[in-house]
């Protein structure tokens, strides 16, 4: 018996959408034009756009008499940005958003490895669930609730005098730029609500980036005679930085810009945050705050600019 | 002699599964010896167990009469060649090479100096500044192997190693890593599902099946003198004639093996005396039903009267010929030396071995 291979033609480009669809397949680079474009005019137009428009007022003129803004360019704002009071603001939120950066690496670092390599299945959807669900509440809410949990005669201070603890909490308290009066009135309670808050932002980087690493790559290592501990020096940690990197710019950069922490816990003082919520609301000295936000911008360029210069981006 | 690698009744189980079943085998010091078998036979696993990624459920591993069960891959003096070769994406060629050395604590100068003697042996001088994805697959393959050089170990494990390279460069790596082993004198343990790379490069090949060793033999007698089906149809292509054709053509009831490369055809009208073999031959008849050019050689099927289908291969080494001899759909007989029928078992005799 004879087979018949002869197949039904292709029906022909009939109709507007099959001719739009004929003629994006012969020129991809008017569907790669189609598909950016939206994209580009939404972050480049709107968010950079406002960006520039902002720092520019940044050189604008605020006279303190009349408490206006007049179109006047000046550096006068940037200067007035090494003034001692104002650079004491980005030094104590420049510590503060290293020292959050590092406790979350040193914290983050076992969970995300534990994820990565010891979890499969419905364990790494618990883990991956436990690390995101924080962040499902509001984040006013978890501040709010820090308060209370590190208030004097709250339940942190309950633990601690559980344990005995108390003449150490006194003694850590008592120590300059550490402590303060209480828990939450203390850099340390500051510190650890930051920490708190933006750890999920390190795990899962840091997860990723090890998820990403060959089984084979260790095999080898243990293979070529190291030990354990040297192919986590020489092969693990060079290898995650990248991830570490890209979750130290997370919590680098949103403990620099954050201003409701500061004021909810811990001692007075400015972050560079709540400076620049205070000029612009309060007082409305525009061109003082966005020569505020530029701290943040310059600081984390600089941060990325030496994290590569270390090679974090060379195993990319 | 010393042994280079000695498994006595090891098994790793896997679950249900038994990855590796009772294995015994004895690697000699100095040889290439492959470890041949299809994906899932427990080659592999038996690789990893002598590296030390797995250890065994059962039974005892010796490396150069230590025993080695319990011990880490860095307790080994054996190195590995991964299938996927594992170069280290941060380090450039000669941080890879001297990886080995920098571990054990060797000073810097002593260790870049052997890391280029090991990419010299490899034809890689020169490369050390590079990164490992600046390499083709070819130098990658090759970088690895100076890798697991480098600290001289007595044993070096080789799992698929040639596997991502094209033929070519397959082929002229088959005979550098010969040459390699020749020249540096130490135990290749190499592992492949390739015969023709198995038998063309080792000293001794042991064929995996289902977690159990069919067969350990030299290339030659693997070929010759396959022991088991699964070896006769693995190793080669083989005709495995069975059932009451192998009873009426050897008086036995045992399957056997016939070589395509054995077998002549005869077209049946040509014959002086059908049916008749001369002494010492045995003759059947079919139809032709395919015929499959393959340059050198060109390969028949034939259709047998009781249904079974026999692989015949006749070499194309008359250079005039130029029309073919054959036509599909024509009655014709092929005949055979009784000598070159091997005998096969079913099933490995006993053991592991």
């Amino acid at each position: 018996m004879e087979l018949s291979l002869k197949t039904q033609a292709p029906p022909p480009g009939h109709g507007p959408l099959h001719r739009l669809s004929n003629l994006l397949y012969r020129k991809p680079n008017l569907y790669l034009a189609l598909l950016l474009v939206p994209p580009l005019l939404w972050f480049g137009a709107i968010y950079f756009g406002s960006l520039l428009t902002l720092l520019w007022q940044g050189l604008y003129t605020f006279d303190d008499f009349s408490m206006t803004v007049t179109p006047q360019l000046t550096l006068a704002n940037l200067v007035a940005l090494f003034h001692p009071a104002n650079y004491d603001i980005i030094l104590r939120t420049l510590g503060m958003a290293v020292a959050v950066s590092l406790a979350s690496a040193v914290l983050a670092f076992p969970i995300a490895y534990y994820m990565a390599r010891y979890t499969t299945g419905k364990t790494k959807a618990f883990f991956y669930i436990a690390v995101m669900l924080p962040m499902w509440a509001s984040y006013i809410v978890k501040a709010y609730a820090w308060t209370l949990l590190l208030a004097k005669g709250g339940v942190a201070q309950w633990f601690v005098e559980q344990f005995g603890l108390a003449p150490a909490l006194q003694l850590i308290l008592d120590i300059p730029g550490v402590g303060g009066s209480t828990l939450s009135t203390s850099h340390l309670g500051r510190f650890l609500v930051f920490v708190y808050i933006w750890l999920p932002f390190m795990i899962l980087p840091i997860q990723a980036a090890l998820e990403r690493l060959p089984p084979s790559l260790l095999q080898a290592s243990a293979d070529l005679g190291a030990r354990p501990w040297q192919t986590f020096v020489q092969v693990i940690l060079p290898l995650s930085v990248p991830g570490i990197a890209a979750g130290s710019i997370f919590t680098f950069s949103l403990t620099l810009g954050d201003f409701i922490v500061p004021q909810l816990v811990g001692p007075p003082g400015f972050f560079i945050g709540s400076m620049v919520y205070v000029q612009q609301g309060a007082i409305g000295n525009m061109p003082m705050a966005a020569a505020f936000t530029l701290v943040p911008i310059v600081l984390i360029a600089i941060y990325l600019a030496i994290v590569k210069r270390l090679g974090a981006f060379d195993a990319l | 002699m010393t042994l280079a690698v000695q498994f006595t009744g090891v098994s790793r189980v896997f679950g249900e599964v038994k990855a590796v079943d009772r294995v015994s085998i004895d690697i000699q010091d100095g040889e290439f010896f492959s470890m041949l078998g299809p994906s899932g036979s427990g080659k592999t696993t038996c690789l990893r167990l002598i590296a030390g990624f797995e250890q065994p459920s059962a039974g005892s591993i010796r490396i150069h009469g230590q025993e080695a069960v319990g011990l880490a891959p860095y307790q080994r003096d054996v190195n590995t060649v991964f299938q996927d070769y594992a170069l280290f994406p941060h380090m450039n060629v000669l941080d890879n090479v001297a990886y080995g050395l920098k571990v054990k604590g060797v000073g810097k100068s002593e260790r870049h100096a052997r890391a280029e003697e090991a990419l010299a042996l490899v034809a890689l001088g020169g490369y050390g500044a590079r990164k490992p994805a600046q390499l083709s697959g070819g130098q990658r393959q090759r970088v690895a192997l100076a890798r697991a050089l480098v600290n001289r170990p007595r044993v070096l494990l080789l799992d698929e190693p040639l596997g991502a390279l094209d033929l070519k460069l397959r082929e002229q790596m088959q005979g550098e890593l010969k040459k390699l082993q020749r020249q540096l004198g130490i135990t290749f343990i190499f592992v492949t599902h390739d015969q023709t790379e198995a038998l063309s490069m080792s000293d001794r090949v042991a064929v995996f099946n289902k977690g159990r060793i069919e067969q350990v033999d030299t290339p030659r007698n693997l070929y010759m003198k396959p022991a088991t089906t699964f070896v006769a149809e693995f190793v080669g292509t083989s005709n495995v004639l069975r059932g009451e054709l192998a009873e009426q053509l050897t008086g036995n009831a045992l399957p056997f093996s016939i070589r395509p490369e054995h077998i002549r055809l005869v077209e049946s009208r040509l014959l002086d005396s059908p049916g008749q073999a001369a002494s010492g031959e045995v003759q059947v008849s079919g139809l032709l039903h395919d015929i499959q050019y393959q340059g050198a050689a060109t390969r028949y099927e034939v259709q047998l009267a009781n249904g079974q289908s026999l692989s015949i291969s006749q070499a194309n080494d008359q250079w005039q010929a130029s029309t073919p001899a054959y036509q599909p759909g024509q009655q014709v007989t092929a005949r055979w030396a009784r000598a070159a029928m091997i005998a096969l078992q079913d099933v490995a005799a006993g053991g592991g071995q």
